[in-house]
């Protein structure tokens, strides 16, 4: 009885957004009087960060402070349409629309503080962090809030975007199967280690190392938790959950969580990461999607590393204790 | 665009933060309402049965019982989803009518002013079914003389006229014959629960002006919306849909199961009701990851080439197919992989048994795909005598490459993150492959991409 | 069966409930108190979305009858939020990013309280045991783990403060 330790290698490719396209996304963005600009919406936030993200490409393009932004979505009656939060569409197709109302909506700011500072709209600029100034001349500057306020107050303006985005929808040839069916794609390559203890058949994933290439990273803490959390959940596809642990039979499926098993605390590896950053031509700027890839190339890095270790193939998943030590057996007598 | 981004690419803090970590995020079924009424579903015990009757006597002498929902009462029970985008047909219920065809199916919905009340009167419904054969398995499902699972008299989505989404790139079965090695694989994976930790539920709430407020984790607003509107029949502008931070949605709350028989309860009772999943519902009633079986055939030349892949996936959609004949079609547009392989067959069926459902989750049609994609390729390298880098670096796609379905490769970074990949771990690639890029073949000579 | 009256400390304030029998404490907070931050992500003690701390210790107020709680000194979420910023662990779960849905996390901090209120400097060893029974299914962990440890750094830094 041993443990033995092997490695194992996973490089795949994701399309990201919805894949035959025809799912609009729309935005609209408003300026208070305060010089907050409020991007409404309808996308829901899973808890990837949606809410951030999508502030940080409104305020990137409106050329302001992140924190002038409010997101207010997830409403029906307030926000304009959208296709929903899934297929790594969100931030791709959400962003690429808030982009359009934030670039509609900079150019009302432009001609109203064009008024302000009796300037071309074509000599402004705005710093990023609130203020909009006349080209080679400092002194001739304004607060966004201030100009924001005037608009409505002396000028009787609105300061307003809208935009919409949807790739067009894509028919599928029955017969050949010519398509389109992605807005771009992502890629990932891990590298994972294990330790399979012959005696219990258990495996522990000793390190799950990675290669990310996502287009632009919006928010690299948000992209690596992404990462993090996925690389946990592929390593819990490949080795413990299952609601029909000896399919096609439908016995022993679980009710609860002391049945369902997944890796906790203290299973849980180092979890390594590099991104590499190779932007797309359609996202917003340059965005590809990482919130569904995270969990596919841990699944067959840790399957190909329990192989490397025990030379035992195992094509089933989950790899349970189980079938590792079914696995090892058939090994010995020789009938694998 | 411009190249310099002030606040792109930066760690901002999240926006929710506080919320999350004070509590103070309010989730859909945070929220409660005076005279709020609760729902609660009495489900299938059978795998696939014929519903003979259905007796509410008994649970309609519970106090606190205000009433029950049948298939009747729901203006157009049968719907499908994705009908919102063109998929036929109408398949599947709010409320079982004749048939049940996975267990747990939805029978009969109680409203009662109690969650202890609905519970008690769910017990005290008694079902006359009578049970007929089941099938479990993908393959079995489509074997001559298997029991029927949907209502047109095959197990299979149709796709168009075939019983499966096709690629056909190239000669598979001439390239076979070409071939040094054929390698060959069967994949095998279970179903997976989303478990999310916020259980899928919704609370809907009559308004003074005819309209209802339905307060929902849904990870697609307007999908659950128009589906509604749809089911019950009125028009979209009298509901009201509110979300908010989703407690978890890995796919399966794109699903639209809770909001139309809550919203019609509010309409029929006239006061608010909570329809929220058990955690048990949630694991053995709501959507899984399908269950897949991949077939793969590679034909493969001595130097490593891969020249000939063959795919037959069958995902198993359970009773009902909700988003996975998407899925199929996903799988069937990928499942070559991100290399570069000039004769591609690709039939993807999503095949109907008696199983709870299936439908979207993180990655669907991929992530099962790059499973089975994977381990071959460990098979082809160690039949070919090389290591698992050099398998795939040899057939990395590239852009310009044509892929099986005839999309030319604009994107293609394979080449890159593997090599970033080796540096991380530290294994030192042979020179050529460090020197390897994405850009267009015939370029590659001259400078590579820009 | 007929209702009693319950009365327990909630967050330094006496609180009293009519309840049912066999009424969980999670079910009173939640409905009954509009204390929300207390989950429900099971109600079957398998996540531990729903820990509170009972006299310092942590339960899940999901299995426990409120009766059992009668005299006794509940804190929630709610209870350790400062009225001006954040309690050192929920400063620390923002700064590591240690959830992205937020379901799992008011019991994540409470556990890590009980931990942390017993053992000032706990090992990575220690505060992965103490995480055990409290389901995360978005972050993996590591962000959650990394957060304990660095509240706990902090805290201990401030108690030196205060000492000096």
């Amino acid at each position: 009885m041993a443990r033995l330790r092997g490695t194992g290698i996973a490089a795949v490719n994701y399309p990201t957004g919805m894949n035959l396209g025809g799912d609009p996304s729309q935005a609209l963005i408003h300026a208070t009087t305060s010089g907050s600009f409020v991007v409404s919406l309808s996308a829901t936030d899973l808890g990837q960060g949606l809410r951030t993200a999508i502030g940080q490409i409104a305020a990137e393009t409106l050329g302001v402070e992140y924190d002038q932004i409010v997101i207010d979505t997830a409403d029906t009656d307030t926000g304009p349409h959208d296709m929903g939060t899934y297929a790594s569409r969100a931030t791709h197709r959400v962003g690429n629309a808030v982009i359009a109302a934030a670039t509609e909506a900079r150019g009302d700011l432009l001609n109203v503080a064009a008024l302000e500072l009796d300037a071309a709209v074509d000599d402004l600029e705005l710093d990023g962090h609130g203020n909009v100034t006349v080209k080679g001349a400092p002194a001739r500057t304004a607060k966004l809030a201030d100009v924001a306020a005037n608009a409505q107050f002396k000028y009787g303006r609105m300061i307003a975007g809208r935009g919409s985005f949807m790739k067009p929808k894509s028919p599928v040839d029955p017969e050949t199967g010519a398509m389109d069916p992605d807005s771009t794609e992502a890629h990932a390559c891990t590298v994972a280690e294990v330790e399979v203890d012959t005696e219990t058949g258990e495996v522990a994933v000793l390190s799950i190392r990675s290669a990310y290439e996502v287009g632009r990273q919006v928010n690299p803490a948000l992209v690596q938790g992404q990462i993090v959390g996925g690389a946990w959940m592929g390593m819990s596809h490949a080795l413990y959950e299952t609601t029909a642990p000896y399919y096609p039979a439908v016995d022993h499926s679980p009710k609860d969580f002391s049945e369902y098993l997944m890796p906790g605390t203290l299973e849980m590896p180092e979890i390594e990461c590099v991104v590499l950053e190779v932007p797309s031509s359609n996202g917003p700027y340059g965005v590809k999607g990482i919130g569904e890839m995270t969990a596919n190339s841990p699944i067959p890095a840790i399957i190909n590393a329990i192989y490397h270790a025990t030379g035992v193939r195992i094509d089933d998943l989950p790899v349970t204790p189980e079938k590792i030590l079914l696995g090892l057996e058939a090994k010995h007598r020789g009938l694998s | 665009m411009s190249s310099h981004l002030n606040v792109v690419g930066q760690s901002v803090r999240r926006s929710d933060g506080i919320g999350h970590v004070t509590g103070r995020t309010q989730y859909s079924a945070d929220r409660s309402f005076p005279g709020m009424l609760h729902l609660k579903m009495v489900r299938s015990p059978l795998h696939h049965a014929l519903i003979k009757g259905i007796d509410l006597s008994d649970a309609e002498r519970v106090p606190g019982f205000v009433r029950a929902l049948t298939a009747k009462d729901v203006p157009h029970n049968r719907y499908t989803i994705l009908s919102l985008i063109g998929v036929e047909p109408e398949e599947e219920f709010v409320l079982a009518e004749d048939r049940v065809r996975f267990k747990g199916e939805a029978i009969v919905a109680i409203v009662a002013e109690t969650e202890a009340a609905a519970f008690e009167a769910v017990s005290k419904v008694h079902l006359d079914l009578e049970e007929l054969p089941a099938v479990f398995d993908v393959e079995e499902a489509l074997k001559p003389g298997a029991p029927i699972v949907t209502h047109w008299g095959n197990n299979t989505f149709m796709y168009e006229g075939h019983p499966c989404r096709r690629v056909r790139f190239g000669d598979v079965d001439k390239a076979f014959e070409q071939a040094d090695y054929i390698v060959e694989g069967v994949y095998n994976t279970s179903p997976i629960e989303q478990a999310p930790m916020e259980t899928t539920g919704c609370i809907a709430v009559p308004e003074a002006n005819g309209r209802y407020i339905v307060y929902t984790n849904t990870q697609a607003l307007y999908f659950s919306l128009d589906n509604t509107s749809i089911i019950l029949q009125i028009p979209g502008n009298r509901l009201h849909f509110i979300g908010g931070t989703v407690g978890g949605g890995f796919g399966g709350k794109v699903d639209v199961i809770v909001e139309p028989i809550a919203t019609l309860a509010a309409i029929l009772t006239n006061r608010p009701v909570r329809f929220t999943y058990s955690r048990s519902e949630e694991m053995q009633v709501s959507s899984t990851r399908s269950a897949w079986r991949i077939y793969m055939k590679d034909g493969v030349m001595k130097d490593g080439r891969i020249v000939a892949r063959k795919v037959t996936s069958y995902a198993d959609s359970g009773a009902y197919s909700r988003q996975t004949p998407y899925a199929l079609t996903k799988h069937a547009a990928n499942a070559a992989g991100p290399y570069n392989i000039p004769n591609v067959s690709i039939d993807a069926y999503c095949v109907y048994t008696n199983r709870q459902p299936s439908s979207a989750m993180r990655g669907f049609g991929i992530t099962m795909a790059s499973f089975a994609l994977e381990v071959q390729m460990d098979k082809i390298a160690e039949r070919v005598g090389v290591d698992p880098w050099t398998i795939r670096f040899i057939n990395a796609y590239r852009n310009g490459d044509m892929k099986p379905h005839r999309k030319l490769a604009e994107d293609a970074t394979l080449i890159e993150t593997m090599q970033a990949a080796a540096t991380l771990v530290g294994h030192e690639l042979p020179d050529e492959f460090k020197a390897m890029t994405s850009a267009p073949r015939d370029a590659s000579h001259d400078g590579g991409r820009e | 069966m007929a209702s009693t009256i319950v009365t327990f400390e909630l967050g330094g304030r006496e609180v009293e409930v009519m309840v049912k029998p066999m009424t969980t404490l999670q079910s009173v907070l939640r409905n009954q108190l509009g204390f929300t931050a207390t989950k429900e992500g099971c109600r079957q003690g398998g996540c531990g979305s729903c820990t509170v701390l009972v006299n310092g210790e942590p339960m899940m107020s999901c299995l426990l009858p409120v009766e059992d709680v009668a005299g006794q000194r509940v804190t929630t979420l709610e209870s350790i939020t400062p009225a001006e910023g954040l309690h050192p662990l929920q400063r620390a779960f923002l700064d590591a990013n240690a959830f992205q849905c937020g379901y799992c996390t008011p019991g994540m901090v409470m556990i890590s309280k009980a931990l942390l209120d017993h053992d000032p400097a706990p090992s990575d060893d220690d505060i992965r045991q103490a995480l055990t029974g409290n389901i995360c299914r978005c972050t993996g962990y590591r962000p959650i783990v990394r957060a304990v440890q660095a509240a706990a750094e902090a805290m201990s830094d401030d108690a030196g403060e205060q000492a000096r």
